[in-house]
C-alpha cells in the first residue's frame, strides 16, 4: 500500500494561504475590533466603534456608488467579451487575436491608467483634436466622474472576462446552434436559446472574475474618478494613511469582503439552482431503460472491398 | 426533373481552391427515401448542407416543390436534419429537445405536450422525456433526434450519416426502424451515408458520388448489379474485376471475351461492343459457384475455370474462397452455408476445384473502342 501522500502534496499551498491569507485577514478581523490610537496605529483595547463608524449615509452612499460602478463596468464587459470571444473561437486567427488580449499585460497597470488621462484629459489627445477641428469652443470634461472610472475599469478588467469565454465557446459545438436554426429558431434566438445557456460556465467564470476586482477598485478611481466617484477602495486607503483610522479602514475592508463574498455566494447559488433543477428533474422520472442491451458484436455482413 | 419534389440543378461548390462539388443535378419525388452514398470526402455532407441552407452553393439552384430555396434562410425552410453527431442540446431534458421547435412556435403548453407525447412515442422512446440527452445511449439519442427533425412536419427530412455513431448490431437495427417510420409518416427522406450496405437496403434510389460528381444515380439492385463505371462497381459489395478483349459479339446481349491468364469466358453486356474492344467485366463473387466435382448438363452458356483454393475465411454464415486460376488470375468467390456438413466443408485448403458461373452474371462496366 502507498501511503497517503495527500497532505504533503497540499503542505506548500496550506503555507502559502496561511501566511498570505488567512493571517492577513485574521489581522484585519481583529484591529477592526480595537480602539482608534490617538496619532494612528491601534490601541490593543476591544471597542465597536470601528462598526458604529459604519452606520453613516455617506459610507452608504459610498458603498452604493461602490457597487453601482461593479455591476456597471461587468455588465457591460461581459456584453462586450461574449461576442469578441465568440469571434476569436471561430476564427481561423485564434492565436493573434488571443495575443492582441494579452499584450496589454506587458505594460504597468498604473501607467496604463495614465494613458488613459493623456487621451482625455483636459489638455489630452481627444479634446485636442476635437478643438483644432473646430468641432467644440472649450473643451470636454471627460475625466472625474463615474464614468470615466467604468471606462477604464472595463478597459483594465476585460481581458479577465475575455479569457474565461473564449476558452469556453471555444469547446461549444457549434452544429447545435445550426441544430437550432434548422429547427426554425432565427439567429438571435439560437443565440439565446442555445449557446448562452451552454457557456454559462464560461459567463460565470467571467462575471466573477471582473466583479470582484471591479468592486475593490482603487488606483482607478484615485486617478481617474472625482469626488463624486469615490469608492470603497479610496476610503480604507484615506483611513489608513490620511485620517489614520485603523480600525475604521479595517471595518470597510471586511464589508468589502463581506459583500463580495455574499454576492458571489447569491449569484452561483442562481446560477447553479438553475442547471441543477433540470438534472434534478431528470432523476425524478427516469426509468430503468427502455432500450435494451445490444452486445456490440460485429456480424461482418458490411463487406466492401 | 419536372415532377421532382427536390431538384438540384447544377450545383456547384468551391472552398476556396477546393471542387466540392461538380455540376451536380438531381431530381427527388416525393416519398423517396433517396440515399447520398460516396466515399468520405466526396461531397455528399456539402449537398445535404445546401439542401438544409447551412451553406450557399456557388453555382445552380435548388427547387423545393418548384420553388428556390437558396435565397431561403435555414430557418425557414421546410426541411430538418438529422446530424451525425445528433445535435442534442445538452442543456435541455428530452422532452425540451423535442420539443424546441414548438416553443419556438409558442405553442400553449397542452399542444406542446400532446405532440411531443406522440413524437416520442414514434420513436419508441414514450418514456424517457424526462432525461437529459447525457443520460442516453447512443441509440436512444439518435431516437430523439429523428423525433425533434420530424416534430415541425418537414416535407424532407435529411439525415447526415445518422447511424454512422452506432455499432453494427444497433445500426441494423436502427435501420429498419428508420424505414419503419418512413413508411409510417411518408415523407421525403435524404439520407447521406458512406456504407453501401446501408443505402442498399432502405433507399428507393441511390445516386453514387465520387470526387463531387454524382457518378451514378438507380436503386439498390441497378447499381448493384449494373454498375455504370469501375468506381462503382468497386465502391459496392466486393466483385472480381477482370480486363479483356471481345473476342465475339454473339446475340447483341452477350460476348466472349477474351481475358489474358484465364481464357475465354461469357459474358452479358448492353453496350455497342464490336470485335477486338477492350472491356472491362465485373463478376460479383456471390454469383460464382464452386465444387470438387466438374459441373456437368448445365443448359446455356455457362463459363467453367479449375483452380486451387488458396485461401478459404469461414464466417459463420458463409465462407470466402480465393481460387486460383492461372498464375495471374484469382477470384473470389462467397458461397451461403445451407448445408454445411454434407457438402461445403468437402472442400479444403489447397484443394482443386471448379467454379462456374452463367454468362449473364458477368457484367461489361466499361469498354474502349478498338481503334
Amino acid at each position: 500500500m502507498k501511503k497517503n501522500l495527500g497532505p504533503a502534496y497540499v503542505a506548500p499551498i496550506t503555507v502559502w494561504l496561511c501566511v498570505f491569507f488567512v493571517i492577513p485577514i485574521s489581522i484585519i478581523v481583529y484591529y477592526s475590533f480595537l480602539t482608534k490610537g490617538f496619532n494612528g496605529g491601534v490601541v490593543h483595547k476591544f471597542s465597536l466603534d470601528a462598526f458604529r463608524a459604519l452606520y453613516n449615509p455617506t459610507i452608504f452612499k459610498i458603498t452604493f456608488n461602490t457597487f453601482w460602478v461593479a455591476c456597471v463596468s461587468t455588465a457591460v464587459m461581459v456584453a462586450l467579451a461574449v461576442p469578441a470571444a465568440y469571434y476569436m473561437a471561430r476564427s481561423r486567427h485564434k492565436n493573434f487575436f488571443m495575443l492582441l488580449v494579452i499584450i496589454p499585460f506587458w505594460t504597468n497597470f498604473l501607467i496604463r491608467i495614465y494613458a488613459w488621462m493623456a487621451v482625455l484629459g483636459n489638455n489630452g489627445v481627444v479634446n485636442h483634436a476635437l478643438l483644432s477641428m473646430g468641432l467644440i469652443d472649450r473643451h470636454i470634461q471627460f475625466l472625474y466622474n463615474t464614468n470615466a472610472v467604468i471606462l477604464v475599469a472595463v478597459y483594465t478588467y476585460l481581458p479577465f472576462a475575455i479569457l474565461p469565454l473564449y476558452s469556453t465557446i471555444e469547446k461549444f459545438d457549434f452544429s447545435l446552434v445550426e441544430a437550432a436554426r434548422d429547427l426554425g429558431a432565427t439567429k438571435l434566438a439560437a443565440t439565446l436559446r442555445v449557446l448562452v445557456p451552454n457557456i454559462r460556465g464560461g459567463i460565470t467564470t467571467a462575471v466573477l472574475f471582473t466583479f470582484i476586482p471591479a468592486f475593490g477598485n482603487y488606483a482607478i478611481p484615485q486617478i481617474i474618478g472625482g469626488s463624486s466617484s469615490y469608492m470603497l477602495g479610496n476610503v480604507i486607503a484615506r483611513e489608513l494613511t490620511v485620517t489614520r483610522n485603523w480600525p475604521l479602514a479595517s471595518s470597510i475592508s471586511l464589508v468589502i469582503t463581506a459583500l463580495t463574498t455574499l454576492g458571489v455566494l447569491i449569484f452561483m447559488r442562481f446560477n447553479r439552482s438553475a442547471s441543477e433543477e433540470a438534472r434534478e428533474r431528470a432523476q425524478d422520472n427516469a426509468p430503468m431503460s427502455a432500450m435494451p442491451q445490444v452486445s456490440a458484436q460485429s456480424t461482418g455482413t458490411g463487406a466492401s472491398e | 426533373m419536372k415532377g421532382s419534389q427536390v431538384t438540384v440543378k447544377g450545383v456547384e461548390k468551391y472552398f476556396g481552391g477546393f471542387h466540392a462539388l461538380k455540376n451536380v443535378s438531381l431530381g427527388i419525388n416525393k416519398g423517396e427515401f433517396y440515399s447520398l452514398l460516396g466515399p468520405s470526402g466526396c461531397g455528399k455532407t456539402t449537398l445535404l448542407r445546401i439542401i438544409a441552407g447551412f451553406e450557399d452553393p456557388s453555382a445552380g439552384a435548388v427547387f423545393l416543390d418548384d420553388r428556390d430555396v437558396i435565397p431561403i434562410a435555414a430557418n425557414k425552410r421546410p426541411v430538418n436534419t438529422v446530424f451525425q453527431t445528433y445535435a442534442l442540446f445538452p442543456h435541455l431534458s428530452v422532452f425540451e429537445n423535442v420539443a424546441f421547435p414548438l416553443r419556438l412556435k409558442k405553442l400553449p403548453n397542452a399542444a406542446v405536450k400532446e405532440k411531443v407525447g406522440e413524437f416520442l412515442e414514434l420513436v419508441k422512446l414514450p418514456k424517457e422525456g424526462g432525461k437529459l440527452p447525457s443520460q442516453l445511449s447512443g441509440g436512444q439519442k439518435q431516437r430523439v433526434a429523428i423525433a425533434r427533425a420530424l416534430i415541425n412536419e418537414p416535407s424532407v427530412l435529411l439525415l447526415d450519416e445518422p447511424l454512422s455513431a452506432l455499432d453494427a448490431k444497433l445500426r441494423q437495427h436502427m435501420l429498419i426502424e428508420l424505414d419503419a417510420i418512413h413508411d409510417k409518416i411518408g415523407i421525403t427522406f435524404i439520407y447521406v451515408t458512406h456504407d453501401q450496405q446501408e443505402a442498399l437496403s432502405v433507399s428507393d434510389r441511390v445516386a453514387v458520388m465520387n470526387e463531387g460528381e454524382v457518378v451514378q444515380v438507380g436503386t439498390p439492385s441497378e447499381i448493384y448489379e449494373s454498375p455504370s463505371c469501375p468506381f462503382v462497381a468497386h465502391f459496392i459489395g466486393e466483385t472480381n474485376y477482370l480486363g479483356g478483349e471481345v473476342a465475339e459479339v454473339l446475340d447483341g446481349k452477350h460476348a466472349r471475351v477474351d481475358f489474358p491468364g484465364i481464357g475465354a469466358l461469357y459474358v452479358y453486356q448492353d453496350k455497342p461492343l464490336s470485335v477486338g474492344d477492350g472491356v472491362k467485366v465485373t463478376v460479383r463473387p456471390e454469383k460464382i459457384r464452386i465444387s470438387s466435382d466438374k459441373p456437368e448438363g448445365q443448359a446455356g452458356r455457362m463459363n467453367v475455370l479449375e483452380g486451387t483454393v488458396d485461401e478459404l475465411i469461414y464466417s459463420g454464415f458463409q465462407s470466402k474462397f480465393f481460387v486460383r486460376v492461372s498464375a495471374s488470375a484469382t477470384f473470389r468467390i462467397f458461397r451461403q452455408h445451407v448445408k454445411y456438413f454434407m457438402d461445403e466443408k468437402a472442400i479444403n485448403w489447397k484443394d482443386k476445384v471448379y467454379i462456374w458461373w452463367n454468362d449473364n452474371d458477368g457484367y461489361v462496366v466499361e469498354a474502349e473502342k478498338n481503334p
